[in-house]
């Protein structure tokens, strides 16, 4: 599996081996990664492909197995030694400080002695210089916190470049980039192909491998499945090779039947106590069978606009009306009251709002209902009824493992978030908001996923969907709005729209 | 991704020995030290500990005098709990138990010449929570709307209660021509059964003690608090809030009035003190009765890991070493009041701070056997 023609290879992986418990993470599995190229690393959730990259960081040791570096048999015991052999890692969610610039940023833990100047001006003077070979430029002065995400990304490969790395892994680096963002990293990692740095790149997005990869490694259930040079395959082949069937992400659904309005916002306003200005005049209309697909970078008010919708902030100006009941600051209403109104409310954050983690899964299948029959009369819960009720939705939505009395945490994001979905869909809502309907859940999920919600709205249901993922919108809305600096900038329908226009709205405005 | 558990993830133990084995291993690591200690000031261990069993455990009245300690402990342990699992931390159950005996006495001062009884007692048990609830709830108030934190309240709350009580005791409760800071005393009718008493009328003769009807009182309020919790939809709600104040949000739970009720159930079992010491003891409103039950109850709830069910277990293992401590000191005068206080200080430091201590041997222990 050596690839002979450019010497040894940069990163080989012999035989890894690793179980956590009675879970066989990582069975025996041999990689090669030529220097100077960029290897795209595919899986589901809990295919093994985070536990690989971390026992090569040295966050994990294998049971078995060896690590090559260029030729050479290491001994990774923590991430100091990856960090010695040249092995840089992109974490998904940025190891940043905020408060600090990003040259004190870049020299966080190699500051080169007590005295910050001397360090600093060199690390200036390495920061030019990386910035001029690689294209990654980035002002060296500016706060992190006024940097845009794309930015502190672009801090962080820095960071990894700096310290001397020449692999680079990058963790699902586009799960919080627009499009063209994403774009924008690619070329940076060509950029950085083209000096021979190596990069490993984990996702589950397909499109994006087939993009920038030159090879493709498919891992399934810790294992690896497949290994494809990108010209040779293509984004269906990929899915069947991570889930091992079929997979149709392309849905066929027939015209919403749009029916009368059930959720009506004039002017909608939300102000902050320090007066800025998080939503501007929103007007939206929903109506039953339709879904509405909101767009936009995350952070121009999406987030606020599902929280006034749901109840959970009271709007500053505005009105909002849902299935007849009239909301303005003057007539608040809370989110208890909303699922009266029959909105249920699927919330972007799962792990922070949409469940309790030590809470039992057949707890989490209950929250926002506790009061509700069956679960409870009196203020009285019946735990067999909750605990049946749970067991009911794990069946539907084939939950794993369907443990009602395992605690919510144990659970993979995939799996909270379709328990999520069928707590909020098992009411039959007449309106159902939902925040990041599938982030971080794996291909074949977000298959069901997306058919559940086709269902719903066939059934009558109105739905609003917040989503980062624009080809997450365009397969699922029938209308899509587009948000940035907490207002609506446009509106496209399902068949005129597409990723172009859309991205160039977003960023835009 | 896949969310593979840190490294340093805590495995979970089997219940069993998450409630049961993992207390009794933190005692056992506190004797241990405490006999060390012991030894050094030239005590016979093995005797000292002797001692203590037998002054806890060895008698009917020994037994007694424990089961009426660890009431007090019950009370204050389960008010903690109860606060704990909504997240918030009182370590006002001092003044909340010294304010519910004001409210316990005023009721039995004004009543106790008109009404039977069981009446006199039920009023001035209510007249107990609802002073203590009342006295919780000014701190839950200010945390809930006005952002001041109920850590820092609460115990500025003790300071107020205490020199409010002294005043009262001293300037207006006081009857006149008597020189200690005290009410009067309360009629016979106020007085609540004692155990002694409730055990003979079915044929059982124990020895008397200043064990009473509060015993009873404090366990059921385990039951209730356990009920409370764990199937109610408010328990649900407030235990919710504790973990995740968003999730309770987005469940649409006003969290300030939920602070409001989690508190004033604390302080309303906080009071529960108040009921022993006041009705079952002393039968007049007296100085300092709470006498750090308050803060004790923060290492019972610790160690009772905010369980009902544990924290019994722990308030009978506090109540055993008040009383069998307060014999070890009658008998050996080299064990001083202090040397109890530091046995009593030890047991609280393996089973509260260094509660997890432990773990990872009992860990290596169950997966061996697993």
């Amino acid at each position: 599996m050596q690839s002979l023609t450019a010497g040894a290879a940069a990163i080989e992986l012999r035989d890894i081996d690793k179980s956590f418990g009675a879970v066989h993470a990582v069975r025996g599995v041999s990689l090669a990664v030529a220097r100077g190229s960029i290897t795209g690393l595919v899986g589901e959730n809990g295919a093994g492909k985070s536990t690989l990259m971390s026992i090569l960081y040295g966050l994990y040791r294998a049971d078995a197995g060896q690590i090559l570096i260029e030729g050479q048999a290491v001994d990774m015991a923590s991430p100091r030694d990856a960090i010695a052999h040249g092995i840089g890692m992109v974490h998904q969610h940025f190891m940043l400080v905020d408060t600090f610039t990003v040259l004190e940023n870049l020299v966080l833990g190699a500051e080169g002695g007590p005295l910050l100047a001397r360090g600093m001006a060199a690390a200036r003077a390495e920061l030019m210089r990386l910035g001029r070979e690689y294209g990654l430029s980035v002002d060296p002065d500016a706060r992190v916190a006024d940097l845009s995400v794309g930015e502190q990304q672009r801090v962080e490969i820095l960071k990894v470049l700096f310290r001397g790395a020449r692999m680079l892994i990058l963790d699902e680096p586009s799960a919080v980039l627009t499009p063209q963002e994403t774009d924008r990293l690619f070329e940076i990692l060509r950029a950085l192909r083209e000096r021979g740095v190596t990069v490993v790149l984990i996702t589950h997005k397909l499109r994006e491998v087939m993009a920038v990869a030159d090879r493709v490694v498919v891992m399934r259930q810790g294992e690896v499945v497949a290994e494809r040079r990108t010209v040779d395959t293509n984004t269906d082949e990929l899915a069947e090779l991570m889930v091992g069937r079929k997979v149709r992400l392309d849905l066929d659904k027939g015209p919403p039947l749009q029916g009368e309005s059930m959720l009506t916002a004039r002017g909608l306003s939300l102000v902050d106590r320090r007066g800025v200005r998080l939503l501007d005049s929103i007007d939206l209309d929903l109506r039953a069978g339709e879904i509405v697909g909101i767009a936009g970078v995350s952070g121009n008010g999406q987030t606020e606009l599902l929280q006034v919708l749901a109840g959970i902030r009271a709007p500053t100006a505005g009105r909002l009306e849902v299935c007849g009941r009239a909301v303005d600051p003057d007539h608040p209403i809370d989110p208890a009251e909303m699922r009266e109104l029959g909105l249920a409310h699927v919330p972007e954050d799962r792990l922070r709002q949409g469940l309790v983690a030590a809470f039992e899964a057949s707890e989490t299948s209950i929250l926002g209902y506790q009061d509700q029959p069956p679960y409870c009369r009196n203020h009285l819960l019946d735990a067999p009824a909750v605990g049946r009720h749970c067991a009911e939705l794990m069946r539907r939505f084939d939950v794993r493992p369907q443990a009602p009395g395992l605690r919510s945490s144990h659970f993979s994001g995939g799996n909270q978030q379709k328990l999520i979905l069928a707590r909020e869909m098992s009411r039959l809502p007449k309106v159902l908001l939902v925040g990041q309907p599938t982030r971080g859940v794996d291909i074949g999920a977000i298959e069901f996923i997306h058919r559940e919600l086709v269902k719903s709205r066939d059934a009558g249901c109105a739905i609003l969907i917040v989503s980062v993922e624009l080809e997450e919108i365009l397969s699922l809305a029938d209308r899509v709005l587009v948000m940035s600096g907490g207002r609506i900038v446009g509106e496209v329908s399902a068949d005129q729209a597409d990723e172009r226009t859309l991205g160039r709205m977003m960023a835009d405005a | 991704m896949s969310l593979v558990a840190p490294k340093s993830a805590r495995r979970p133990l089997p219940g069993w020995v998450e409630i049961v084995i993992l207390p009794l291993v933190n005692v056992a690591l506190a004797f241990l030290v405490v006999g060390v200690i012991v030894h050094i000031i030239g005590v016979d261990s093995f005797q000292a500990l002797k001692l203590l069993l037998v002054g806890a455990l060895g008698s009917s009245e020994a037994i007694g005098y424990t089961l009426y300690y660890a009431t007090n402990f019950i009370f204050t342990g389960l008010a903690v709990a109860i606060a704990f699992h909504a997240g918030l931390f009182n370590i006002g159950g001092e003044g909340q138990a010294y304010i519910g005996g004001l409210g316990c006495g005023l009721a039995v001062l004004a009543f106790d010449r008109y009404l039977p009884g069981p009446l006199l007692i039920l009023l001035a048990v209510l007249a107990a929570a609802a002073f203590g609830a009342a006295w919780a709830a000014v701190p839950a108030w200010m945390q809930a709307w006005r952002g001041s934190h109920i850590v820092i309240t609460t115990i500025m709350f003790n300071f107020v209660a205490s020199a409010l009580m002294v005043y009262l005791l001293s300037n207006v409760l006081r009857p006149q021509g008597s020189m200690s800071p005290q009410s009067r005393g309360f009629s016979e009718a106020a007085s609540l059964p004692s155990m002694q008493a409730v055990l003979k009328s079915v044929g059982i003769a124990v020895a008397p003690s200043a064990l009473n009807l509060a015993f009873a009182l404090a366990l059921l309020s385990a039951v209730a608090v356990w009920v409370f919790l764990w199937r109610t939809s408010w328990g649900y709600a407030l235990r919710t809030m504790g973990h995740n104040a968003e999730a309770a949000t987005y469940a649409g739970t006003n969290l300030r009035r939920m602070t409001m009720l989690a508190m004033c159930l604390s302080g309303a079992l906080a009071a529960g003190v108040a009921v022993n010491e006041l009705l079952g003891v002393h039968h007049r409103i007296v100085l300092d009765f709470p006498a750090g039950y308050g803060f004790a109850g923060i290492a019972v709830a610790l160690m009772g890991r905010s369980h009902p069910f544990g924290i019994v277990l722990a308030a009978l293992l506090f109540g055993a070493l008040q009383q069998g401590g307060t014999e070890l000191s009658f008998e050996i005068p080299a064990m001083t009041r202090e040397m109890v206080v530091v046995i009593q200080g030890l047991v609280i430091l393996f089973c509260g701070a260094l509660a997890h201590l432990p773990r990872p041997w009992l860990q290596a222990l169950v997966g061996r056997r697993s």
